[in-house]
């Protein structure tokens, strides 16, 4: 611990401190223009010293730790600082940056008089929250953050309330959030039973076996998991992030998913010995997660809901790595490892950049058109020129196509699955064609989510006269965008911030195995890739020039008089795909039965389903309900009652413990 | 330096050859003379001196499909060896990116297709996104067991490893791997039977529908594009089917040119005598090509 104030480590706390209460003065003071410039002039230097601090940690690999003695039963409340915390607080300061500036612009308090001190100050509360999960070195100290995160998240998502939708979403995402946390809050206890404390074990020194040892890892993957959306517990994130303020999903979806990973990886920091079948349960859940998220996504028509599911791939394909890591160390393969952990970390710090930036993009797209449903948009690339630009590169950045950022990380995790051809049983070398599945699906969801929404003409009139977003929703959108460029074309930037948690996590990998050195080639290639495209587009344009070049309606074989409702729509771009996928995801259709020689026009519906959520969780709650009526009668509306009740609770509580 | 000098001129100028020999194939088989041999280079060249129309509703991912798609093929060029002779660029993993330049370029070429807001392109990227979709992991399921066999991860060393001998000791695996690799290469170039590059019926098409409003130069760009496709998986299809060295660098060169020309013959004639297979029936045909190349990793665990 240093003395010095002016330390990265105390400038993170400090910052942190300040995120957490940005929104307060908008809280009481009014106009609300004012509290929501206040917060964010706080907010965004803050976010932006606070990010600099945690790289600067992480490049010194320097360990930071404060002891605050406080009354409360659950011992002194540590909070510390090393490679893996810094390393996380990366997208928690940079997406609190982009949000906050984007906010401005997305939900000025001119026009929502009424909900601008809310968001503005839940939307400090959340990140500073995540700060503190990440810095917490006591079990009950992370769960107090937790709870905080995951409310402010709520009153995040319900800030529409008005919505039946929104205020559905909010309920299957409070009781998701609150069983994990159920989890998280046994896991704990057991821990504490086996250490005799609430703080954290030291690395490594977890000694526990048998049926412990089982149960713990299982709470922690459901504690955790239920947080970062792995399958099967994804079921509340894509009603979740769909409904919220773009904004806000950004921030769930881009930093709020990853807590959950965090999580996983703090646990298992803890356990000197990790079984075999973790890892491969971890690799399993991924790969299915990574599989069933994208081929969800490729069949909405919501484009919030398409990017959510897309959210579950991505945490996916982390979580693969993760498992990738677990089954190396099981097995003492170091290449295993280094692989699996570089390219999950990378991944964790890639989705964190192209994610919020397509939620800055779709909240760009709602603000326009007012719809969510990308069948009714269209053509807007004409008109928003350069956020479509911006999109397009997150775009090809999530499908993990060179020479962006999403293929460093999907690089790494092929070479790790390639690596094991040569095992007597390659049975992890079934992750290479499970990843270019995952490849090929992500390339029909995003193409036909960029193409629907900006490209082809005005499927309706709302769609029809878009505008350009303002300054400041682009610059965080280009921010992130020109990251998402840089991260791939020099990858080995990003790696050097990975480096030192892989240093901390497992230094054994870092000694035995080398990265692929072809990752250094990578600048080279992307860049002699962008030269060439742009040289030949030169000579094109050259070309071009001096020919006769036309402007004329598209070609429609024949056909003279095209209107936009014959475009393909995004629904039937993906027909194709969900033809063949029948038996996952499922789409209800409804449609008219023509009538007569003349048929009359009729609405067509297409409503992808949850298929998790409705065909299996639902009916199970709903026999839950049936057989806990009677429990409801103790759900009056009448509040002293329910004091009583909690009074009743405690002190039978503390008669039991004495 | 010599082979890399070889390898490109390879790259730049035989690829329209093929199209020239299958056309011709394919003539023969129906009686008729054909066109020459050179007329896809006529046609390349006079598309390159054309004006252009570009519809209103388009904007630069239009322009930047075809572009992008080319500069991505040719820079896959540059990592599958020919024949004996190694590819200019070599490293671990280069397959990885091989299988992911396509992918850029079908990106491009599908978004392009979506910028001109017509139904019959709307269709046709539908189509290609699926169907490479299902192609994808056969390649991969191929990588692998080449990966295995050869004992590396790049494309230049594993395909030098292939020899007779090889295909003696591993001869059904490969075999399997070969009738995957070949329906890969069919269905990524849109030959028959998965797609009809002649047909005259929008609604059945699937590449040729995605650049129906290209024209002039981008048409151009679009067709050579496509020409190195075919080249550059077909040399990746010849090098596991024909691993022979004659012992001389000169005459490698010359037994890959001939192979590639036996090639594009042998496609001339699957196109001669087989009709475009309905579209539900095409990706059935590719999770049977993933599930052979998948059989042929299964062969080699021994």
């Amino acid at each position: 611990m240093s003395s010095s104030i002016l330390n990265p480590a105390s400038a993170i706390i400090a910052t942190t401190a300040l995120i957490a209460f940005s929104g307060l003065a908008g809280l009481l003071i009014r106009p609300a223009t004012f509290g929501q410039k206040f917060a964010a002039a706080i907010g965004i230097p803050a976010s932006a010293v606070g990010f600099c601090s945690a790289v600067l940690m992480l490049v010194r690999q320097q360990h930071a730790g404060y002891v605050i003695d406080w009354s409360l039963p659950f011992g002194v409340c540590e909070i510390g600082l090393d490679p893996l915390s810094s390393f996380f607080l990366l997208p928690v300061f940079l997406v609190t940056f982009c949000g906050t500036l984007y906010g401005l612009g997305y939900w000025p308090a001119t026009h929502h008089r009424t909900t601008a001190p809310g968001m503005t100050f839940f939307y400090g509360l959340l990140p500073a929250a995540m700060a503190m999960v990440v810095m917490a070195r006591n079990g009950a100290l992370l769960l107090i953050a937790w709870e905080i995160m995951a409310l402010s998240a709520f009153f995040l998502l319900i800030m529409e309330h008005s919505d039946h939708e929104v205020r559905k979403a909010g309920t299957v995402y409070l009781l998701t959030t609150h069983t994990g946390t159920a989890a998280l809050i046994v896991l704990f206890s057991l821990l504490h039973a086996t250490t005799g404390s609430f703080l954290f074990p030291v690395q490594g020194s977890l000694v526990v076996t048998g049926q412990t040892a089982t149960l713990i890892f299982l709470l922690a993957l459901f504690g955790f998991g239920a947080k970062a959306g792995i399958m099967p517990m994804h079921f509340w994130l894509p009603s979740a992030h769909a409904n919220a303020p773009s904004h806000a999903s950004a921030m769930m979806s881009g930093v709020m998913l990853k807590m959950g990973i965090y999580g996983i990886l703090r646990f298992l920091t803890f356990c000197p010995h990790k079984p075999l079948w973790w890892g491969g349960l971890l690799i399993v859940a991924g790969i299915l997660s990574a599989l069933l998220g994208i081929c969800f996504a490729a069949v909405q028509t919501d484009i919030k809901r398409l990017l959510a599911y897309s959210s579950i791939e991505n945490i996916g394909i982390i979580t693969t790595g993760m498992g990738m890591t677990m089954i190396g160390e099981a097995t003492a393969t170091p290449s295993l490892i280094l692989l699996g952990l570089s390219g999950a970390l990378l991944h964790v710090l890639n989705h964190s950049l192209f994610k919020p930036l397509l939620f800055f993009g779709a909240g760009g797209i709602i603000h326009n058109t007012g719809t969510r449903i990308v069948s009714r948009m269209g053509g807007l690339a004409r008109e928003m020129r350069t956020s479509a630009l911006f999109f397009f590169v997150g775009a090809v950045a999530i499908c993990g196509l060179p020479p962006l950022n999403g293929f460093a990380g999907e690089f790494l995790l092929y070479i790790g699955f390639f690596r094991e051809a040569h095992a007597p049983i390659p049975v992890m070398v079934l992750g290479v064609p499970a990843l270019a599945l995952v490849g090929g699906m992500a390339t029909i969801a995003f193409v036909k989510l960029y193409g629907t929404v900006y490209l082809g003409t005005p499927r309706s009139r709302e769609a029809a006269h878009p505008h350009e977003l303002s300054l400041g929703m682009l610059i965080p959108m280009g921010l992130l965008a020109f990251l998402c460029i840089v991260g791939g074309l020099v990858p080995t930037l990003f790696l050097a911030l990975v480096q030192p948690v892989i240093a901390m996590l497992v230094p054994s990998a870092l000694s035995g195995a080398k990265l692929p050195a072809s990752i250094n080639l990578f600048p080279l290639f992307g860049a002699g890739l962008m030269a060439a495209a742009g040289i030949v587009w030169l000579l094109i344009k050259k070309n071009l020039n001096v020919r006769k070049v036309a402007a004329d309606s598209t070609w429609g074989c024949g056909y003279r008089a095209p209107t936009p409702r014959m475009q393909y729509t995004g629904a039937a771009f993906s027909e194709f795909w969900a033809g063949l996928t029948r038996g996952l995801s499922r789409c209800l259709t409804q449609k008219p039965t023509p009538e007569g020689i003349a048929p009359k026009a009729g609405p067509f519906i297409y409503t992808p389903e949850e298929t998790i959520l409705e065909r299996i969780i639902n009916p199970l709650l709903e026999v839950a309900g049936i057989g806990c009526a009677f429990v409801r009668r103790l759900q009056h509306g009448q509040l002293h009652i329910y004091m009583l009740y909690i009074f009743i609770t405690l002190t039978l509580l503390i008669t039991w413990v004495r | 330096m010599t082979d890399i000098l070889i390898h490109l001129l390879l790259v730049f100028l035989m690829p329209p050859l093929l199209l020239g020999i299958i056309g011709k194939t394919k003539a023969w088989f129906a009686g008729r003379v054909g066109a020459p041999f050179l007329q896809p280079y006529y046609d390349i060249a006079r598309l390159l001196r054309k004006g252009s129309v570009f519809s209103i509703t388009t904007t630069w991912v239009f322009r930047a499909g075809p572009v992008v798609t080319l500069v991505s093929t040719l820079f896959a060029s540059l990592l599958i060896p020919f024949g004996r002779h190694g590819a200019p660029i070599s490293f671990e993993g280069d397959l990885i990116l091989f299988a992911y330049l396509f992918a850029l370029g079908r990106f491009f070429t599908t978004t392009a297709a979506l910028d001109t807001g017509s139904s019959f392109e709307g269709m046709g990227a539908a189509r290609e996104v699926t169907f490479s979709c299902l192609a994808e992991p056969a390649l991969f399921f191929a990588f692998i067991t080449l990966a295995r066999l050869s004992g590396t991860m790049s494309l230049t060393p594993m395909m030098n490893h292939l020899s007779s001998s090889v295909w003696l000791m591993a001869g059904a695996a490969l075999l399997l791997m070969m009738g995957g690799l070949f329906v890969v290469l069919l269905a990524e170039n849109c030959r028959i039977p998965f797609d009809d590059p002649t047909t005259h019926l929008e609604l059945t098409m699937i590449h040729e529908v995605m650049v129906l409003d290209h024209s002039g130069p981008l048409f151009g760009l679009i067709l050579y594009g496509a020409a190195i496709k075919l080249f550059v998986l077909g040399a990746l299809f010849v090098n596991v089917v024909a691993p022979f060295s004659t012992g001389s660098p000169l005459a490698d060169w010359g037994l890959f040119i001939l192979c590639m020309t036996l090639l594009a013959v042998v496609i001339g004639i699957v196109e001669s005598v087989m009709a475009r297979l309905r579209l539900v029936r095409i990706p059935q045909l590719l999770v049977a090509a993933t599930i052979m190349t998948a059989f042929s990793l299964v062969l080699v665990l021994r």
